[in-house]
């Protein structure tokens, strides 16, 4: 993988720079026009923070379960990337919204549990680096909880009334808008991939500084 | 003979409200200009989608840089220590 990161940070930043490119030549939507362009970024960003708590969800649960540190590596930096990527929906959605809706943002369903889920990877954090000792365990119990509310984020759309548009626009994308769509998700899982990967070395860097500590006491 | 009435009747009124259906718009009859259209039609959509994108290049690049700045930390933090343990043993 060490071998391999550089290759693919390089091919992740030239399809992030040609994005943009094809963004511009897929179809307008008819209603929207320009802004709803934002969506090639945002709806994946969206996929990737809620994959991102499943994953560190998982990671916790496992850590909870074999006392595994390299589960709990994983969850840290998982929760992490679930921050940042909830960060850019967050921020990403109210530009779109401003001009679709007229306002930067509402109340209503989606928004809110996307809120809610933002709050507990960055709850997560905070746990993790002021709850002292074994907040690895109560950092753990969160992410469990917050993998819990990603299918209400996923189904709030087609469950309760809202204005957010519901999760089948994405599978019924037409041929002239999926390939944008495509090609900007690959684009955004890439980079989670590879930031993942990175947060996870740290962590094990870390982990292996803690263990030279402890042996030049002994 | 009053069945044939209403029958006529209501004929006359289907293809009214079918013609009516297929009449096209209005014809324009002042112009607006955009200055007078709510405020959200006037928000030109560029400015708004070129934010949302850097955003995202400007998020992912400082946190990139966030991972290499803290391991490079650790990195040294570690060659110090094992410069401190080597120097100790002799």
């Amino acid at each position: 993988m060490k071998k391999a990161f550089l290759p693919l940070l390089l091919l992740t930043t030239a399809m992030f720079a040609y994005a943009p490119v094809v963004i511009a030549h897929a179809d307008y939507e008819s209603t929207m026009g320009l802004v709803q362009k934002v969506m090639y970024f945002h709806a994946p960003s969206g996929m990737v923070m809620l994959i991102s708590a499943v994953v560190c969800g998982v990671a916790s649960a496992l850590f909870l379960w074999k006392k595994d540190p390299a589960a709990d590596r994983v969850a840290i930096a998982a929760a992490e990337l679930t921050a940042l990527f909830g960060l850019i929906v967050l921020v990403t959605g109210p530009l779109w919204a401003r001009k679709a809706w007229g306002v930067w943002w509402v109340w209503e369903a989606r928004l809110t549990m996307s809120f809610v889920g933002w709050l507990i990877a960055v709850g997560y954090l905070f746990v993790r680096k002021y709850g002292g000792p074994g907040s690895d365990k109560l950092g753990a119990a969160l992410a469990v909880f917050g993998t819990a509310n990603v299918p209400f984020i996923y189904v709030s759309v087609n469950i309760w009334r809202t204005m957010h548009p519901m999760t089948t626009v994405v599978p019924t994308l037409q041929a002239g808008m999926r390939g944008a769509f495509w090609f900007s998700a690959l684009t955004l899982f890439l980079l989670y991939g590879l930031l993942l990967t990175a947060r996870v070395h740290l962590e094990r860097q870390r982990a292996a500084l803690d263990q030279l500590y402890l042996s030049e006491e002994d | 003979m009053i069945r044939r009435l209403l029958l006529t009747v209501w004929l006359a009124a289907v293809a009214a409200a079918t013609a009516l259906a297929f009449q096209p718009p209005a014809a324009q009859s002042e112009y607006v200009p955009v200055k007078d259209l709510p405020p959200v039609d006037q928000l030109p959509a560029a400015p708004l989608l070129v934010a949302a994108y850097s955003f995202i290049w400007l998020v992912a690049m400082f946190y990139l840089w966030t991972i290499w700045r803290r391991l490079g930390k650790v990195e040294t933090e570690m060659r110090a220590l094992e410069q401190r343990r080597s120097h100790s043993r002799r």
